[in-house]
């Protein structure tokens, strides 16, 4: 049997400089070859290459290090690659799920390196003291990161889950080993809809309302407004470059631009949009098209609008027609009365001048605070982690194969093989706890 | 007596002591069982049946070691059923209710039929210590027979005490003496000894049962043997009755818990959970309005019926009066009341894999002493310690281990080692992570060619095992070879995916809407192949995709067993182990990898230590 081939982030997760990923077994040359435009035939051990790094399906994701460890000269014995990129968790999170998707590959389990190291005589005894500080800080280390009241929940959440998958094996096991045994034959009905019930909501958790891809790929703010409102001015002023073309002539912008921008440490994609108005220009009526279709998209919309001439209700069909969180930004403040400023400020618009600096400030700020909310108040819990994603992909994979229309003994062994997989989280599902609720649960014994 | 020296010794003739001398005589040494009465020999001390979920299991695993242990039940057997009939093979539990007689008898039988082996008739009363030796042992008379290995099987005898309510006996059960000798040697030594109790229920007249009136269970129309020696069953079968506990019966026990040696604290042991005593059920289970009870029948020609389901510590005279308030028991006569017993046991993480006391040279130990409960657990720890006590007095450097991956007998030494027990210890078969691979008829391709090997295996269970190995084989090729084509299994009306693809036996064989007779009607020439060759690859078909998981788990898992650790590490000596984790490896001594890895709360960095620390020594 082929060993799989394994793969990690070998330093913590999250910004940092540079990010190491290592990758080790049989078909470790494989990432190089469908990851990045080095020529794998003509690749040289021990040689560091730079090169583009891209996803499987092309786009760049990056430009990196890479480095090559032919067996059996390498930490582990095995082929290893090395993959030194920047330290950004959108980076890192997709290379990750792009090594995970080549077949035969799969996430290192703790310490799997080092194990592999040391069976193909790779190890001495400082390296494996080295370990064990390693493994230790390794948990502890990612424990303090990444968002700590999240943790808490997460914890809860997969506790939750697998005290439920002991649940369900206990009433398994039960009723295999206990044949004789009086136990409620509806529990089996029931059984199966919290199988069901479960795999659903790890379903929804691996999705994680596309949480996990806002971090890699941003947040998408779209700035919407009639025309000459000021929205290339704004993006403009965000950007402190001329990326999109501003004109005073109505319909400069027809398409849709989006710029990248990190905001607080998460990534942002704004786009400028063509202004709304009723036209009958060809071109222009597709620019706005497009704009409505982000506008849906979006995941926070600001409503730009000339503060001297318009109001909030210009975009009542917006909020009425999309669940998104919209931002009111009135522009043009030079220009409107006080009485008027204060009326927008009391119905929750803000009152600026985009070619002022502290009030593009203001907005931007008015941004992050809402994306630090839409993730706090989000009721779908982020996966923090590679690891536990991996673990919950294998969990759902064992418990979508559960049914009773096989031998029962065959469905305990699917959901055991889910129990392992969340037990790589939450630590291991043991016997005895098993036993523990099945005696406490059953009356067993003739 | 003539001769005062064995090379093997076992002390207790209980089903432990049975399968430990017999396989120490079979390995070709000279074996003495020592017991303080050989008519006790193979006694069926409470519940008079053999087998179930996992205990099965591990019948046919003794079988496959050539244990006497399946073939006296399939001699004394009276009721074979076997248990999850209805579920997957992984899952079937071979049992039987057993003639307790006859069960002695064949047992005895056997025994003295058995080259190599002297029964002697005594009680054992000390060990002979040479140092840190066990050079054999002290009758009560004191006199000396020495060996090079000894074992005991002291089940609960060993300061074994029963309780009837309040009152008190010395005993290791009804009518036997219990010996006290034992203990101070072994915690001399520094041994951890605890106690555990178990129970057993009243016996009754079955004269005065009205069975007419009662739910009939029957066994199997076509008992399947436990041995894969036999082909089948010929000593005559029985029915046993179910009867019921009722709210008058609960409230009888109610109101006499505080007579109970149990809720009173005359008891300090744990009992078995999954063996409750009634009045543990009722305590636990409140709610519960009634109990099953099942009236077994202790043998063909005997009236002494085993109401399986209320063990209890009361009283004699409250048994008498709820037995009574049973359908079916109105009139019925108890023979002999309940009782319970708490017995010494040593903390099994003082043994290695071997059921040697790892503090102690040539002293094995196997059954109840090491914490466990049930005569299967306690068989096959015996054939264990017989096969390691006799290599022991060889001299040989070999040692028979049986791990995780090969038998539940592995399993469940594995668990004793590594755990350690507080509560007595029963097989189920949800104690294994390789279920699927462990099953009972598939015990003689786990084990017989290593038993084979060892030398416990007669040439004539080998040589069936090799023609059924071929024939399995073969079979198993043909199954690859027979195909139909697509437009076959439309016209068979098979209710498979018309994908057109080729369909092989064994790909059939896999599909449970697809019938035996379906696929005879395809292939007459199958319909010849013996059941338990069929079975073989059916199954196989029918696991396929998770017998490969659980092989491939079972590759990753031998090569951590086959890192050893020897027994002389000094763990506080190991970079980077916190002192918890050096107590807990210090305490245990694991001999592989694997062991330490399953202490519990030993973390994966421990483990890496340790790695770190044999490579260094080079012991890999």
């Amino acid at each position: 049997m082929t060993k799989e081939t394994i793969y990690a982030l070998s330093t913590v997760f999250g910004k940092s400089g540079v990010a190491v990923i290592r990758v080790s077994g049989s078909r470790a040359l494989e990432s190089i070859k469908l990851l990045t435009d080095i020529n794998v035939d003509k690749i040289k051990p021990r040689y560091a290459y730079f090169t583009n790094l891209h996803s499987i399906g092309g786009d760049i994701l990056d430009k990196c290090l890479v480095l090559y460890f032919k067996s059996p000269y390498s930490f582990t014995g095995e082929d290893v690659v090395e993959f030194q990129i920047h330290g950004s968790r959108a980076v890192i999170s997709s290379l990750m799920e792009n090594l995970g998707s080549i077949e035969h590959y799969r996430l290192a389990e703790a310490g799997e390196f080092s194990k592999r190291a040391f069976y193909n005589n790779k190890m001495d005894l400082t390296e494996a003291e080295g370990l064990a500080d390693l493994i230790d800080a390794e948990t502890s280390e990612q424990q303090k990161y990444a968002i700590r009241q999240m943790e808490g929940n997460l914890k809860t959440l997969y506790s939750n889950w697998r005290e439920e998958i002991v649940n369900i094996l206990s009433h398994l096991e039960a009723y295999i080993d206990f044949p004789e045994e009086d136990i409620p034959h509806e529990i089996i009905d029931t059984m199966q809809n919290t199988v069901f019930k479960l795999s659903e909501d790890i379903k929804k958790h691996l999705n994680d309302n596309k949480m996990g891809e806002r971090l890699r790929e941003g947040f998408r703010v779209v700035i919407v407004g009639p025309p000459n409102a000021g929205k290339s001015s704004l993006l403009n002023a965000i950007v402190k470059r001329d990326a999109v073309i501003v004109s005073d002539i109505a319909g400069t912008t027809r398409d849709s631009i989006d710029i990248h921008l990190d905001l607080g440490g998460y990534p942002v994609i704004l786009t400028d949009t063509a202004g709304i108005r009723e036209t009958s220009e060809q071109i222009e009526k597709k620019g706005i098209e497009i704009a409505l279709e982000k506008v849906k998209n979006a995941d926070f919309v600001i409503c730009l609008f000339d503060g001297s001439i318009d109001d909030v209700h210009l975009f009542d069909n917006i909020e009425k027609n999309n669940s998104n969180n919209l931002i009111y930004v009135a522009n043009k403040k030079d220009k409107i009365s006080s009485d008027k400023i204060k009326h927008f400020e009391d119905n929750n618009c803000m009152v600026v001048s985009v070619k002022d600096n502290q009030d593009v400030k203001k907005i931007l700020y008015q941004i992050e605070n809402q994306i630090k909310n839409y993730f706090t108040s989000n009721s779908n819990i982020l996966i923090t982690r590679q690891r536990y994603r991996e673990a919950l992909k294998n969990a759902l994979i064992n418990l979508n194969m559960f049914s009773f229309d096989k031998d029962i003994e065959l469905s305990a062994e699917d959901i055991r093989l889910a129990s392992r997989e969340l037990g790589k989280i939450t630590g291991r599902v043991e016997v005895d706890e098993i036993l523990d609720k099945i005696f406490g649960s059953f009356c067993i014994g003739k | 007596m003539e001769d005062k020296f064995f090379d093997v010794i076992v002390v207790g003739g209980g089903h432990a002591g049975c399968e430990a001398c017999a396989a120490a005589a079979r390995m070709g040494v000279k074996t003495a069982l020592i017991t303080h009465k050989i008519s006790s020999i193979g006694e069926m001390s409470c519940n008079p049946a053999i087998g179930g979920l996992g205990k099965g299991h591990l019948v046919r695993e003794i079988d496959a070691l050539d244990g006497l242990m399946g073939r006296v039940i399939d001699k004394a057997g009276i009721q074979f059923r076997m248990l999850n009939a209805s579920k997957g093979p992984a899952v079937r539990g071979p049992r039987a209710q057993a003639d307790r007689s006859l069960y002695k008898q064949y047992m005895l039988e056997m025994l003295q039929q058995q080259p190599n082996l002297t029964l002697i008739e005594g009680a054992v009363e000390g060990l002979i210590f040479e140092e840190d030796t066990v050079k054999g042992i002290i009758l009560s008379d004191g006199q000396q027979i020495k060996s090079n290995s000894t074992i005991i099987t002291s089940g609960t005898f060993l300061n074994g005490i029963m309780f009837i309510g309040h009152k008190t006996y010395v005993g290791g059960r009804v009518d036997d003496i219990s010996c006290c000798g034992i203990t101070p040697y072994l915690k001399s030594k520094g041994l951890t000894i605890g106690r555990l109790k178990t129970g057993t229920p009243p016996r009754l007249n079955g004269e005065t049962i009205d069975w007419s009136i009662l739910e009939k269970q029957e066994g199997d129309t076509i008992p399947s043997p436990f041995s894969f020696m036999n082909n089948k069953i010929t000593t005559p079968q029985i029915s046993c009755y179910i009867t019921h506990t009722n709210e008058n019966t609960h409230k009888i026990i109610r109101d006499n818990f505080s007579k109970c040696a149990l809720f009173s604290g005359l008891i300090s042991g744990l009992g078995p959970r999954y063996c409750p005593s009634i009045e543990d059920k009722l305590v636990k289970f409140a709610d519960r309005t009634s109990h099953q009870i099942f009236l077994e029948p202790e043998g063909l020609d005997t009236n002494v019926v085993y109401p399986n389901g209320i063990s209890t510590s009361l009283p004699a005279d409250v048994q008498d009066e709820f037995v009574h308030t049973m359908r079916g028991l109105e009139n019925v006569e108890i023979l002999r009341p309940a009782y319970a017993i708490e017995y010494d046991y040593v903390d099994p993480q003082e043994l290695n894999s071997c059921l040697e006391v790892k503090k102690i040279s040539g002293l094995f130990l196997a059954g109840q002493i090491n914490g466990t409960t049930g005569y299967e657990e306690a068989a096959a720890q015996g054939l264990v310690a017989g096969i390691n006590a006799a290599l022991h007095s060889k001299g040989s450097e070999d040692k028979f281990i049986v791990n995780r991956s090969e038998a539940y007998i592995g399993v469940m030494i594995d668990d004793l080692i590594t755990k350690g027990v507080d509560e007595p210890y029963r097989m189920f078969t949800s104690r294994s992570e390789y279920r699927l691979f462990l099953r009972a008829d598939n015990a003689d391709f786990r084990l017989t060619e290593k038993g084979y090997k060892i030398g416990c295996v007669s040439n004539e269970r080998y040589t069936v095992f090799k023609a059924k190995k071929a024939a399995v084989s073969d079979f198993r090729s043909l199954s690859d070879k027979l195909e139909v084509s697509y437009s076959d299994v439309s016209e068979l009306g098979l209710n498979i995916k018309k994908d057109g693809t080729k369909r092989t036996l064994f790909n059939l064989m896999s599909y449970h809407d697809v019938s035996r007779e379906t696929l005879f009607s395809i292939w007459p020439q199958i319909k010849n192949i013996p059941e338990n060759i069929y079975e073989q690859i059916e199954i196989e078909s029918r696991y396929s995709g998770y017998i490969k998981r659980q092989l491939a788990d079972i590759e990753t898992f031998k090569k951590d067993e086959n890192l050893r650790l020897s027994d002389n590490i000094d763990y506080s000596s190991i970079g980077g182990l916190s002192r918890e984790m050096v107590a807990k490896l210090s305490k245990v001594r694991p001999s592989t990898i694997g062991e330490a890895s399953r202490i519990p709360g030993v973390t994966p960095a421990a483990i890496a230590a340790i790695l770190g620390y044999l490579k260094n020594k080079q012991c890999i």
